[in-house]
């Protein structure tokens, strides 16, 4: 499903002596089925800006399209909306509530008025889809899995509802390395397996690189970059500068620039930096 | 000199009262030498946080010692002692933050042990410097950000004084701006001579410390420096853990057929080896 | 949503009434409130509008940002006025239906209301002008000579330091929580009561499970950082009596001297301005 966003204007506390403007004038277009990593450091935008996209927030001026329907403008049907957008907030163990991860799951097929039968096929559906034994884990208490886990139980009940758009913000912080490979594996499984628009909220970089096609950066709620990987990261001192990183590869070709390595730049991932080296040791022991 | 002293540590705690006991630390022996910069890495549960926390008597030993400077932790009348010279920064920068006033917060450490109030206006004042958050002393936490609240947790403990700084993943909820906040001023501390461990997941943290301990299911299964650790990376990844990106590449190049020699873990080194 | 609550009701400044000693803030509030159930006509009102005005003039708070303060018991007060108005016995003025407004009624009606008003805009005004925290300090202090019955003022007052501090947290947890499972397809607004009761489980569940965890963290932190009570506790801030606070004693000294001369001598006070 294709998002259109035109001149999104948000502001916080309006007319409070807390004032603070959130998002200025962001434009963009995303098309059905693009993988877009939406980046910028804590309090650029990036939570405001998704919350727009399914009216969680309403905007103080500009537009949201999601599809064709204009989901801004007054009286707008939120609950048609909501159950096509699949939105994952920060640290989402929290909302897990129910007694078995089953139930948990099932929350949202219940609100959409499925039925017993359909409500099962999609929890079946979406465990396997991330990962999680049916048997081992479906009457299991939500709240004794590990922090993975949890994190991959919500994300089921998120898949239940068959969003064609889905907002992940975050969905690897606060993991540890072995789990966060999990989850950018299950991320690429998604990607792959389903017609489905994603928009990858994250401060890992590499994490980013791995799976977008394409990457907006917010800064001070506007838009200050959007372009394929190669391209955005070409702006390493911009980025950093904004206290963003690069991806640990560039991040580590661009230090030994700094320290004087004549090595070219460009490299993103740890592949094309053992070809930049790779080719750096060859033309030196060509020379001698 | 020795400053802290774990013996032969056991832990074990139940999930309720009919479970039996579950061992989240089986027997581990470190000596952390004073002034040192100590990594401690492991996957989740490996029990580098039970650890973290036996350090300055949040938990107490079911078996076995842990001293900080001479004072041993379980002994009742030490307890103070322990907490004083051993601070500890958390994960979460939200939760360890008292008060709704960040320079109150600060307060608060001295304020427990007793401190005269001229004296606290001195350390707090010292200690906000040191993290850069002097300007902001009169704000709330909730209009700072991650890596800003995580220094004055820093800040929180430095107003102590204390002889070493516990940091159980500081840097695990920010952003790459704050995780590069909080590891500046850890790198300052460990240069004004104070004792760090550092409880991560990041191995590019891990190998500017000078000592790396890998924990897993409750045992110490390598202790070592950077370079010696790193030295096996398979061995590493077999333990669920990354190894840092200078190792993986030359890792990766030695498969290649280059001639690439051993202790290579940081930017420093690689650095040496492809401008020799 | 929720975030764009101001909690506190704090209104930032650094004038002289803010740097008050909170201690004397919280007294002299106290004694406005009681000197107000001294007035006994609208000369008394004059005297206590008078001061509080010149109050709200040096701590330049607009005045709309205070009266905002009273939309929430506007009802109350519309309510008191009424009830004076309508039930009171005496001269007939109008007659509305069953209702009759006497003179009385109507005298009583705005008295009443006008010490309700005056009551609420006093009392917020110590709020307004006093950072919460300072008011935690000072009602610490203010109850410490209670210890000795037993009143635990530390814990009170470190009570409240921590409420404080995590409402605007819980506030903000409430609200990512509401919004997650909206996003789930959650509906809070429609629905019978029974219905919408049982709809705030998903709610709850996760606001209570998150509130213990955020206790459970900072107990911890607090004990690693030595909190034992408050046996052996030093401040940051020792509250100090200063110069200002002697002469805003010594303003209020006056100030319930003229509503106390006010009171007992009103009929000669009302007697001379007729002349």
């Amino acid at each position: 499903m294709s998002i259109k966003v035109k001149d999104l204007v948000h502001v916080y506390g309006e007319k409070s002596p807390y004032e603070t403007p959130a998002l200025d004038k962001v434009s963009f277009e995303i098309a059905d089925g693009e993988f877009i990593g939406l980046i910028g450091h804590t309090g650029s935008g990036k939570s405001t800006l998704v919350q727009h996209l399914n009216g969680l927030l309403k905007p103080k001026s500009g537009q949201v399209f999601i599809g064709d329907a204009e989901i801004s403008a007054k009286g707008a049907k939120l609950t048609d909306i909501r159950r096509k957008i699949g939105l994952l907030f920060q640290y989402p163990e929290y909302q897990l509530f129910e007694e078995t991860v089953y139930k948990d799951i099932a929350f949202g097929p219940a609100n959409l008025g499925l039925s017993k039968d359909d409500t099962d096929d999609r929890v079946r559906e979406s465990m396997s889809t991330v990962g999680l034994d049916f048997d081992t884990f479906a009457q299991r208490s939500p709240f004794e899995l590990s922090g993975g886990q949890k994190r991959k139980a919500v994300i089921a009940g998120v898949i239940a509802m068959r969003p064609e758009v889905l907002i992940l913000d975050e969905p690897t912080a606060g993991l540890d390395p072995k789990s966060q490979r999990d989850m950018l594996d299950m991320l690429l499984n998604i990607k792959e397996s389903r017609r489905v628009t994603v928009i990858l909220i994250s401060h890992n970089m590499d994490d980013v690189v791995r799976i977008a096609d394409r990457i907006i950066v917010l800064e001070k709620g506007r838009v200050a970059l959007d372009g394929p990987p190669a391209e955005v990261f070409a702006h390493e001192e911009f980025l950093t500068s904004i206290g963003l990183g690069l991806p640990l590869a560039a991040e580590f070709m661009r230090e030994l620039r700094i320290r004087g390595v004549d090595i070219e730049g460009g490299a993103l991932t740890a592949d094309e930096a053992e070809e930049s080296l790779s080719r750096y040791l060859k033309a030196k022991e060509n020379v001698r | 000199m020795t400053i802290i002293k774990i013996e032969d540590l056991v832990f074990e705690y139940r999930r309720d009262d009919e479970s039996p006991p579950v061992k989240a630390i089986g027997g581990v022996n470190i000596d952390i030498e004073e002034g040192s910069f100590t990594a401690v890495i492991g996957r989740n549960g490996s029990g580098k946080s039970t650890l973290a926390k036996n350090i300055n008597a949040l938990l107490l030993p079911s078996g076995g010692a842990v001293y900080v400077d001479g004072f041993r932790t379980s002994d009742e009348g030490a307890l103070w002692e322990v907490r004083r010279r051993a601070g500890m920064v958390f994960q979460n920068p939200d939760n360890q933050i008292v008060s709704a006033i960040i320079e109150d917060d600060v307060a608060f450490g001295p304020e427990n042990i007793g401190v005269e109030s001229d004296e606290i206006r001195r350390r707090v004042t010292d200690a906000l410097r040191s993290v850069d958050m002097y300007e902001e002393r009169k704000k709330s936490p909730h209009m700072l950000s991650g890596g800003q609240k995580q220094r004055v947790a820093i800040a929180g403990v430095i107003a102590m004084r204390p002889k070493c700084i516990i940091f159980d993943e500081p840097t695990a909820m920010l952003d790459p701006g704050g995780r590069r906040e909080v590891m500046d001023i850890l790198l300052r501390l460990h240069r004004d001579g104070i004792t760090i461990v550092l409880i991560t997941h990041f191995m590019d943290e891990a190998v500017k410390a000078d000592r790396i301990v890998i924990m897993d299911e409750g045992e110490v299964v390598l202790d070592g420096s950077p370079a010696e650790i790193f030295s096996r990376p398979d061995r590493i990844r077999a333990l669920h853990l990354d190894v840092p990106l200078a190792v993986d590449l030359c890792d990766r190049l030695r498969r290649r057929g280059y001639d690439v020699p051993p202790g290579i873990v940081g930017i420093e080194e690689m650095v040496a080896y492809l401008c020799r | 949503m929720i975030r764009d609550i101001t909690i506190g009701q704090y209104y930032p400044g650094e004038t002289w009434v803010h740097r008050l000693d909170p201690r004397l803030k919280i007294t002299v509030t106290l004694i406005f409130i009681v000197a107000l159930f001294f007035v006994r006509d609208f000369l008394g009102y004059v005297i206590a509008i008078a001061a509080l005005g010149g109050v709200i003039a040096i701590s330049r708070v607009p005045l709309g940002f205070i009266l905002r303060g009273l939309k929430a018991i506007f009802i109350i007060i519309v309510f008191t006025f009424a009830l004076n108005m309508f039930l009171t016995a005496g001269t007939p003025l109008i007659k509305i239906g069953f209702f009759t407004v006497t003179r009385e009624g109507l005298y009583g009606a705005v008295f009443m209301a006008l010490r309700l008003v005056l009551l609420i805009i006093g009392s917020s005004l110590l709020t307004l002008t006093t950072k919460p925290i300072k008011l935690t300090d000072g009602i610490e202090s203010l109850l410490g000579p209670l210890r000795v019955i037993g009143v635990p003022a530390h814990e009170l007052a470190m009570m409240m330091t921590i409420a404080l501090r995590f409402i605007p947290t819980l506030l903000e947890e409430t609200d990512k929580i509401m919004k997650a499972q909206m996003a789930r397809g959650a509906d809070f607004e429609s629905g019978s009561i029974l219905r919408r009761a049982k709809n705030l489980i998903p709610i709850l569940v996760p606001l209570f499970i998150s509130a213990f965890r955020i206790a459970q963290d900072l107990a911890m932190a607090m004990e690693a950082r030595c909190y034992r009570g408050g046996e052996g506790r030093t401040k940051l801030h020792v509250l100090k009596f200063e110069s200002r606070d002697a002469a805003a004693t010594l303003l209020t000294a006056l100030f319930v001297l003229l509503i106390l001369f006010e009171r007992v001598y009103s009929d000669e006070i009302r007697a001379f301005l007729a002349l």
